[in-house]
């Protein structure tokens, strides 16, 4: 491999951004728009193309590309597997999504908006493809910035206090983390993921670089108690902001658990298991309730998210096959039916001005097509067969049960939980009597929300029926990390007899 | 063939969803033939597997593999099945007929057929899967389509709130049927029914500790799939959502609410069959279960004034039939019961929609009566639903209901006696309930005060059609297959439902065999009587029961007893989460606490920053002298 295809799709974007930060200078937005469509649709193929040239069957990094940065200090490395890849196929697949929805939504500052959007899909790809910490820990906090702009300069009426409580809480745990990379950088004498891997870092060092980790991870998932961010940063924020949030931005905590705190420090991750599964417990059900009383639509995705991602946090501490591939699954899975959710209220918001569910009732008389696209994504977010909600969260259940029986049962009321407020607001918003005279005038879908919405209900309907190809794809890597897992608890029983 | 029988329905669904512009007509037609013709081929299916032996398991392709989780779409056909099947496909396009006639002033048609036609996909899913995964799919499918016909009539907020509840008590139920996978899933580490039966007689024995007990996985298993088969099947405790799902359209009510997507429940155990014949205490439960269901729901009966609701609580009493049938091991039987009720019931709620059809819209049976003239085709149609249901002699709920009732008997156990003795009650309550049903609606005299009698009319040849092919199969279903599916030495069965020791149905004491048709026979007369001829009897042991009556009329005030334990208790519990615990603990001790604090250091802070040089010189000052002090301290 000759050719820096990793480095080209992160930094396309960034190519892209800079291209429409030159090119405005009669504040034109259109050429905006189309550099910034070409450059995500561009990296749409790219990534493509990485996926139909990745070797499914091989264990390790591939693509690997390497480079010092500051000699002797820090190493440009780059290398996706088989967990990656799928991450930035998302990426690339919900960026041009966003840039499509916010043309018409986005009123004001339109060209910056777009600049924006295409620096954090530079900043989130950097997190997947990056193999060394430094450049990890660089690409995971920078992603803060704009999404701190896009917040605090596009949001509602609370942006400034929605933007600084994001950036407070997601700060506060990254700050740990950095000081854990410099220790590792002292200790190990490296921070190259694969070195680190393979050198394997002292049992009695890992409990508390684990904890480091987990406080960035954490609050990034977020997991109970750090979640209260994330239903103010999604109201605020404008809908390309949630839908970049909720699909992509809480994914890099779970893939960060993934790569790192299970690669790096897997002693300390199956210590740590009963404090994780006892917070996703907590958060599963805790801000179910929560969300079930929530007047807010985007309030409640977002609680709802919240609980999703609680799933995930089970899945992957399960360290089996099927909590792990579930967990995956259902991040892939949650991306892009949170994404669809928060682009539908986008639709009713930008019609209406209002996200209050005492608002709608009815809309199925007046917008019979948007409310078909509705339903059908209420239904995924509840875990219903047939939708990538569903493989998702068995898999994950199925993985639990096999540890604990108590946890996956509790886990599992969830899902009881989350029909039970996604269809009252369904029912509240979609049926029911119209008590507004603005709902009736309202229009239905126009041909570009609907083909966008069209386009994620099929994919959520085809890797629901058929997600072989997801599946396949993590296999291998899947393998990698429970026999490494294996492989150390061999070594601690050892080390503790 | 196999697959056409199953993509039929899907292939309607779609086409009528999406082809509005094609107009209604062709919408009704061609989802009618496409249900017709499945139900054609799943004759031929049938037919093929009795003569022919024609069974077999046809892959579709590969849904999930994540470890040794092998998981597949495919079409498993066996006596079970193609059963199941030929009852799904023919009630269904009965009733996708029936709706041309009934549906005809609704402006939502296509989107009302194609609901029907994909709940015929579900349901179709449901019976011929292979897998347990496969039958979750099509168990959540049939609730999804379930929800969404139930709250068709979107505008009405009844028939929303029905809707909804039905689905999350479903819910419920398929929490626990998920468990149940989950523990199959770890005992047996695979999905699929074939290998896990074949490995269940070595399990018998494997203890799982379960919330600091031990108890045997198989009796877990069967527990927990039970549940799940409660929920769908409307067994008490989840039953509640049943009657309430009366909002949906009077078809649908015949479809999925009687004739199948509620018997799904029942066809779980009996595909279980091979797993529950080895836990004793599960098959007992269920036996209790279905007993309790059976009297519950047709005490409840006799008093409701909602022609659909005691058509509902009557199908809840007959499902309870089904279970404790299986729950004392007459599989066969309760399969049977579901074949015969699967006619009648549709039969009967058709034929109430007809009445209603009749009476605009008009459904308590208090504003009903005497206009047995004006609608003799429905009402010699409802006459044999009714008969059918009681089980009069001869007629198909005749062979079924007696042959659970002597079955139980024969078994020899207590369980098994209390069952026959409940079984008798209950067909006694049932005839009087569907006897005081069909006096109230056809005779006596005309209470409606809102249309004139004149105005009643007999429903379209398009409804009446069906409703003459269910009375056919109402009347003759039970004598022609009772041999083939109760015979003593049938083999239809075969390998699909397990039997550890099999009881003939021979050597039934006279008394037992004449027992129920002269109670129900006897009930005729009683009721007319009661209902028709002198009403002050029955007020006045109305009056002097007060109690009773309310208790009886409240369904035995379980509704109230959920919103008071859960509804309630978890809407509090969510604001108290949202209000005192996000917002008043973590955000105030949290980001808003530091931010807080902060503030509130730094205003102190901007004190000492006076810009007096003596202010510094003092601070300065003091800052030396508790340097020195700590020096000469040390």
């Amino acid at each position: 491999m000759n050719f820096p295809i990793l480095s080209t799709i992160i930094f396309l974007p960034f190519l892209g951004a800079a291209f429409i930060f030159l090119s405005n200078q009669k504040n034109e937005n259109k050429s905006a728009i189309y550099i910034s469509l070409f450059t995500s649709f561009a990296n749409l193929f790219l990534t493509f193309f990485l996926w139909y040239s990745f070797d499914k069957s091989l264990t390790g990094f591939q693509f690997i590309e390497e480079k010092n940065w500051i000699s002797g200090l820090i190493k440009f490395k780059l290398g996706i597997d088989g967990i990656s890849i799928l991450f930035i196929i998302l990426t690339a697949f919900i960026t041009p999504i966003c840039i499509i929805s916010c043309i018409n939504s986005v009123k004001k500052r339109l060209d910056e908006f777009l600049i924006a959007i295409l620096i954090l899909e530079t900043f989130i790809l950097g997190v997947f493809c990056s193999l060394d910490l430094i450049i990890f820990y660089l690409f995971f906090e920078a992603g803060l910035i704009p999404m701190f702009l896009i917040i605090g300069i596009w949001g509602g009426p609370r942006k400034i206090y929605s933007a600084y409580k994001f950036f407070l809480f997601t700060l506060l745990g990254s700050v740990l983390m950095l000081a854990a990379i410099i220790f590792i950088y002292w200790s190990m004498g490296t921070t190259d993921y694969t070195e680190i891997y393979k050198l394997k870092i002292p049992q009695n060092y890992q409990y508390l670089l684990w904890l480091a980790f987990f406080s960035s991870f954490a609050v990034k998932t977020p997991m109970w108690p750090v979640h209260t961010w994330l239903p103010d940063a999604h109201v605020e924020a404008p809908t390309a902001g949630s839908v970049i949030l909720a699909a992509i931005l809480l994914k890099m905590a779970g893939y960060g658990f993934l790569r790192f705190s299970l690669g790096m420090f897997p002693i300390a991750s199956e210590y740590f298991t009963p404090l994780i599964f006892t917070l996703s417990i907590i958060a599963i059900i805790y801000t179910s309730l929560v969300a079930l009383m929530q007047e807010d639509m985007k309030k409640l995705i977002a609680y709802s998210s919240v609980a999703h991602m609680g799933f995930v946090t089970l899945g992957i501490f399960t360290f089996n096959k099927q909590g792990i591939e579930g967990s995956i699954f259902q991040m892939i899975s949650h991306g892009i039916i949170s994404a669809a959710l928060f682009l539908c209220v986008g639709v009713l918001y930008d019609r209406t001005s209002s996200r209050m569910i005492k608002t709608f009732g009815g809309i199925v008389n007046y917008l019979p097509n948007f409310s078909l696209i509705f339903i059908i994504f209420v239904l995924g977010a509840l875990g219903l067969p047939g939708t990538t909600g569903f493989i998702g969260e068995f898999l994950v259940l199925l993985g639990a049960f096999k540890i604990n029986y108590l946890v996956a049962i509790l886990a599992s009321t969830g899902v009881v939980l989350c029909a039970a407020y996604m269809l009252w607001m369904a029912k509240r918003v979609v049926f029911g009597k119209t008590n507004n005279s603005i709902i009736s005038k309202l229009k239905d879908i126009n041909y570009l929300e609907g083909s966008v919405l069209i386009l994620l209900c099929l994919v959520s309907l085809v890797f629901g029926f058929y997600p072989e190809p997801l599946l396949n794809t993590m296999d291998v890597s899947v393998n990698g990390i429970i026999e490494n897992h294996q492989n150390e608890s061999v070594v601690n029983l050892i080390y503790k007899n | 063939m196999e697959y056409a029988v199953i993509f039929l329905p899907l292939l309607g669904s779609v086409v009528t969803y999406f082809g509005k512009k094609l107009g209604t007509l062709f919408s009704q037609i061609f989802s009618c033939l496409m249900v017709s013709i499945a139900a054609i081929m799943s004759f031929i299916i049938f037919y093929n597997g009795l003569i022919y032996d024609n069974y077999g398991n046809y892959l579709i392709f590969e849904w999930i593999q994540s470890g040794n989780l092998k998981v597949n779409w495919s079409i498993k056909i066996d006596p079970l099945s193609s059963i199941m099947i030929m009852v799904v496909t023919s009630v269904s396009a009965l009733v996708h007929i029936y709706s041309i006639g009934y549906m005809s002033h609704d402006p939502h048609k296509p989107r009302f057929m194609s609901y029907l036609s994909l709940f015929t996909f579900s349901m179709l899913c449901l019976v011929v899967s292979d897998n347990f995964l496969q039958l979750f799919f099509g168990w959540e499918g049939v609730g999804l389509c379930s929800y969404l016909l139930i709250g068709f009539w979107f505008k009405r907020e009844t028939a929303n709130n029905a809707a909804i509840k039905a689905f999350i008590v479903n819910r419920v139920g398929d929490f626990g049927l998920a468990i149940g996978i989950f523990i199959i899933f770890l005992i047996f580490g695979t999905l699929n029914f074939e290998e896990i039966f074949a490995e269940v007689s070595n399990f018998t024995k494997t203890n799982l500790s379960f919330f600091g007990g031990e108890y045997n996985a198989i009796t877990l298993i069967c527990v927990f799939l039970f549940i799940g088969a409660m929920g769908k099947s409307a067994q008490f405790f989840l039953h509640t959502w049943l009657p309430d799902a009366m909002e949906g359209p009077t078809p649908v009510s015949a479809l999925i609410h009687a004739a199948t997507m509620v018997t799904a429940g029942v066809f779980l155990v009996v595909r279980c069959s091979p797993i529950f014949e080895y836990s004793q205490v599960a098959m007992n439960l269920v036996a209790i279960i279905g007993m309790i269901t059976a009297l519950f729901a047709a005490s409840v009966a006799l008093v409701q004034n909602d022609i659909k609701k005691i058509i509902a609580y009557s199908t809840c009493s007959q499902l309870g039939y089904m279970f404790f049938a299986a729950g004392v091991g007459a599989y066969h039987i309760a399969m049977f019961h579901l074949f015969t009720h699967a006619f009648f019931k549709a039969l009967l709620f058709l034929g109430a929609g007809s009445v209603i059809h009749s009476f605009k819209e008009e459904q308590d049976i208090t504003k009903m009566g005497g206009v047995w003239k004006k609608i003799p085709y429905t009402m010699v149609l409802m006459l044999i639903g009714t008969l059918a249901l009681t089980g009069f002699p001869f007629l198909s709920g005749f062979y079924s209901k007696d042959a659970i009732i002597e079955f139980a008997y024969l078994k020899g156990t207590s369980v098994g006696y209390y069952a026959s003795a409940l079984g008798i009650f209950t067909a006694f309550l049932t005839a009087i309930y569907s006897w005081r049903l069909f006096f109230k609606t056809f005779f006596g005299s005309y209470n409606n005060k809102s249309i004139s009698i004149e105005k009643t009319h007999e429903s379209p040849l398009v409804m009446i059609a069906p409703l003459i092919v269910l009375a056919i199969g109402a009347i003759f279903a039970g004598y022609f297959f009772k041999d083939l599916f109760l015979g003593n030495d049938t083999t239809y069965w075969g390998d699909s439902i397990l039997f550890l020791n099999y009881i003939k149905l021979e050597n039934i004491p006279l008394w037992l065999i004449l027992i129920t048709p002269i109670i129900i026979t006897i009930a005729i007369p009683i009721s007319y009587y009661l209902f028709i001829k002198d009403k002050t009897i029955l007020n006045g042991v109305k009056n002097s029961n007060i109690p009773l009556y309310n208790f009886l009329v409240n369904k035995w005030y379980i509704d109230e007893i959920y919103d008071f334990i859960f509804i309630n208790p978890l809407k509090r519990i969510g604001i108290f989460f949202w209000k005192k615990g996000d917002q008043d603990t973590i955000d105030r001790f949290g980001p808003d606490g530091i931010s807080k604090v902060i503030k509130y250091v730094s205003n102190k802070a901007i004190k000492f920053q006076s810009g007096y040089i003596y202010d510094y010189a003092f601070v300065m000052l003091i800052g030396l002298s508790a340097l020195i002090t700590f020096l000469i301290l040390n």
